[in-house]
């Protein structure tokens, strides 16, 4: 119990990131000087779009879009569903074909889910060991009404980093093809060419890059088409109707400003300490590394791990009890107890996709906190050890 | 073994001292545009400029290269030492980073470093040879190969490049002089400027507006039309004049349908004088012959007798559907089609004169007065001037936003 007092280590920098403190000013003080509707005609209405618009820009600019590319929402949620149903919808009323992978965060998995419930057919990939899917596979499963082919950049359960660019590649022999990418736990981590890379839809979530909550966008290449899901007074080019977030709109440039500067040094950093985090975990022998040897192929500032066999809330508490915070799973399913369908189809067996812990770096953290983890995680199985049969799943 | 960009010049014609000034300017045009790619060097010698990417993203700094007047093409290369190893395996590192693989390919070898112990035609063989050994399932067509592999062996090194890029081609900007250009809300005249600009010339844009008839929105359209130009330009002024009261006034002359001609003669009017103090050495309009009232022949005749500055239009014997595709391409035409009333639209006739009688408007002109002469120049003093960069509006107010973003 002692060692719950006020240095607390945040280790769950991919559920939620402490945003900027310019961030929380900016998100203040906009939305104290600019309360007139960026639709309103008058002089005040046109200063509030100005600045909407000069944040598309510098949005625009830091992924290599184009302003009129930039479409903001409420958040990776939004814009995943906005990519998907947006292209399905688009397509009309032939038979559509969507693809996508097991491993999916849940705006996209469940997006999927339920259109094949409307009559969408689907195919859902497997993934490898390193929680990885194959671009062969990838090309192999297109079908001459897929419409769709939507693969997150980074996992955020393992950290995983999915060959975007070999894929992007394997479907351009396919022009009718979509191809949309979560990159929500990509952003300011590994980099992002994705015009490059023939990507056509982008998502992005500002509050896992130190910007505010409840703020998103999704990239639209030039020429690429979808359907609306909210309609209305046709904001967002008529993609995305409602009163934009001014306020959550422009911290969101700033954020992602700071969130890219530097951002070399930072993958640096993280990769020396990711190193040392598995160093640490491969010397306690309850546990096991979830995730792919090669470095290049994980962003570098997620580990998971699993104590088998434990029940993976047990664990958190107990490092909650050390003053360190992290999440099982995803923090979005983490509540239900079920065993991780992201390293279920990584082909783990139930105690291992059951008892799966995520560790997740930010700015803050440096080699000492980096050794007081791994200290307090030592301890933590320590204390644990004895209550394995107990603290099974059932 | 590095990764540059081989830029090719334009107009081939301009020779001698001229040559000189030209290739100056455009080598600082092009440091200009690619100023926020902080990583890039440049290595300049006759005729060609080359620039080392030094990590930055070839796929952007060619989105922006390929936007700067002057600019006929240019590829990405790979730089080595006079040297057939190095040479060898750069063309075997170019082939390979392909993406799909070609299936047949052809060398072409240009040796201007006569020293250089292989000739041309030696050279293809040896380079060719090499490639082909080390990759399956390629073949040589020399009439309709998938890649030509260029290899460009130079005192300052071997440049092996298969891409070109094509630019926007033409003079660099401000190579021949100052313009002043009218720029409506429409979708004309930003092509013109932006004609204009790609032929060299230096533009200042000049807007006339009728607030509160206009509406605030309609002035920050031509803002952002203006902006748009000024990405081209590296930066442009925007002179926004006061033209409500003349307008008003001369709405009151009782000559509806010769309004038009008489806004016209009286937005050239400002146009020279602005021109004078701008040091401003022509007018360019959007002006595209018969398109509408005021662009008739006869139309264009007496609007344009009231300057003595060369008129120069751009669009004059385009059709409107090339200059539409055009301004799509510019990047102008979404916001040209955005619904604001321009200053124009407001006082235009049910049935505007397409032949109009000088005469008659000198006569309207006439039962102004003095009038006429005070409106056109308060018109002038009370004219407001933006200034435009790539990166937005230089101006106090939005200095204070800065810290937002």
């Amino acid at each position: 119990m002692s060692d719950r007092t006020a240095d607390i280590l945040y280790f769950d920098h991919s559920a939620s990131t402490p945003p900027y403190e310019q961030v929380v000013r900016t998100v203040a003080e906009v939305m104290a000087a600019h309360y007139a509707n960026p639709g309103a005609l008058h002089r005040a209405g046109g200063e509030a779009q100005k600045l909407v618009e000069k944040a598309r820009a510098a949005v625009a600019e830091r992924l290599g879009a184009k302003p009129q590319e930039v479409v903001f929402t409420s958040g990776g949620t939004e814009s995943n569903n906005l990519a998907i149903k947006g292209t399905v919808w688009n397509a009309g009323r032939r038979s559509k074909h969507v693809i996508t992978t097991a491993v999916e965060h849940a705006s996209v998995y469940q997006c999927v889910r339920q259109l094949e419930e409307m009559g969408v057919a689907v195919t859902i990939l497997p993934v490898d060991g390193d929680g990885r899917v194959s671009p062969e596979q990838v090309r192999a499963a297109v079908r001459d009404d897929t419409v769709l082919v939507s693969v997150m950049h980074v996992n955020n359960e393992t950290g995983a980093i999915q060959p975007i660019r070999e894929i992007g590649a394997a479907l351009a022999d396919c022009p009718h093809v979509r191809f949309h990418v979560d990159g929500v736990q990509a952003i300011g981590k590994v980099p992002v060419a994705w015009k490059e890379w023939g990507v056509d839809l982008y998502t992005g979530s500002a509050h896992k890059f130190r910007g505010p909550r409840g703020v998103g966008f999704l990239l639209v290449r030039e020429g690429v088409r979808i359907a609306p899901l909210n309609a209305g007074g046709g904001q967002e080019h008529g993609l995305r109707s409602g009163t934009p977030n001014l306020p959550g709109i422009v911290a969101t440039a700033q954020a992602l400003r700071l969130a890219m500067e530097g951002a070399e040094a930072r993958r640096a950093r993280w990769s020396a300490l990711r190193r040392r985090i598995l160093e640490g975990i491969r010397q306690i022998p309850e546990l096991v590394y979830n995730g792919a040897e090669r470095e290049d192929w994980q962003a570098p500032h997620i580990v998971n791990f699993s104590y088998p066999g434990m029940r993976p809330e047990v664990l958190v508490h107990m490092l909650e009890k050390h003053g360190i915070l992290v999440s099982t799973q995803s923090a979005c399913s983490s509540r239900s107890l079920k065993p991780s369908r992201v390293l279920k189809a990584m082909g783990f067996d139930d105690a291992r996709a059951s008892g799966s812990i995520r560790i997740s770096m930010g700015d803050e953290h440096d080699e000492a906190a980096v050794e007081l983890l791994l200290e307090r995680l030592k301890k933590a199985v320590a204390e644990l050890k004895p209550l394995e049969k107990r603290a099974k799943p059932r | 073994m590095e990764d540059w960009i081989l830029v090719r010049f334009g107009e081939i014609t301009v020779k001698g001292r001229n040559r000189n000034r030209f290739e100056e300017l455009m080598l600082t045009r092009i440091k200009q545009a690619l100023a926020s790619f902080q990583g890039l060097t440049y290595d300049k010698t006759y005729g060609r400029l080359y620039i080392k990417l030094n990590g930055e993203s070839f796929e952007r700094v060619a989105e922006r290269l390929k936007d700067v007047f002057g600019i006929v093409s240019f590829s990405p290369a790979v730089r080595t030492a006079n040297d057939l190893a190095a040479i060898r395996e750069a063309a075997l590192h170019v082939m390979r980073e392909l993406d799909p693989p070609p299936r047949t390919f052809k060398v072409s070898v240009k040796r201007a470093l006569k020293t250089f112990p292989h000739p041309s035609r030696e050279m293809n063989h040896l380079v060719g040879a090499h490639v082909l050994r080390n990759t399956p399932d390629l073949r040589v067509d020399v009439h309709h190969p998938d890649v030509e592999l260029k290899v460009d062996i130079r005192p300052e090194g071997t440049f092996v490049h298969c891409r070109t890029v094509p630019a926007a081609g033409g003079f660099p900007l401000g190579m021949n002089g100052k313009a002043l250009l009218l720029l409506s809300g429409g979708i004309d005249s930003p092509v013109a400027g932006w004609m204009a600009m790609r032929k060299g010339l230096e533009l200042e844009a000049v807007h006339f507006h009728s607030y509160p008839y206009t509406s605030e929105q309609s002035k920050e359209k031509v803002i952002a039309l203006a902006q748009r130009l000024a990405y081209y330009g590296g930066n442009l002024k925007l002179h926004l004049v006061p033209f409500t009261e003349l307008q008003t006034r001369l709405a009151q002359t009782g000559y509806e349908h010769l309004m038009i001609t008489l806004m016209r003669r009286s937005m050239l009017r400002i146009a020279e004088r602005l021109a004078e103090r701008r040091g401003a050495l022509a007018i360019v309009t959007g002006d595209s012959l018969g398109q509408v009232a005021s662009q008739t022949l006869a139309s264009m005749n007496v609007i344009g007798r009231v300057t003595t500055l060369p008129l120069l239009r751009p669009l004059v014997t385009m059709d409107k559907i090339d200059i539409i595709r055009m301004a799509e391409r510019i990047g102008t035409y979404e916001t040209s089609i955005l619904p604001y009333e321009d200053c124009c639209t407001l006082f235009v006739p049910k049935s505007p004169a397409t032949n109009p009688n000088l005469r008659i408007v000198e006569r309207a002109e006439r039962s102004l007065g003095d009038d006429l002469e005070r409106l056109i120049g308060e018109a002038v003093e009370g004219t407001e001037t933006l200034e435009l960069t790539e990166a937005g509006p230089v101006n106090a107010a939005a200095a204070g936003e800065e810290r937002w973003f």
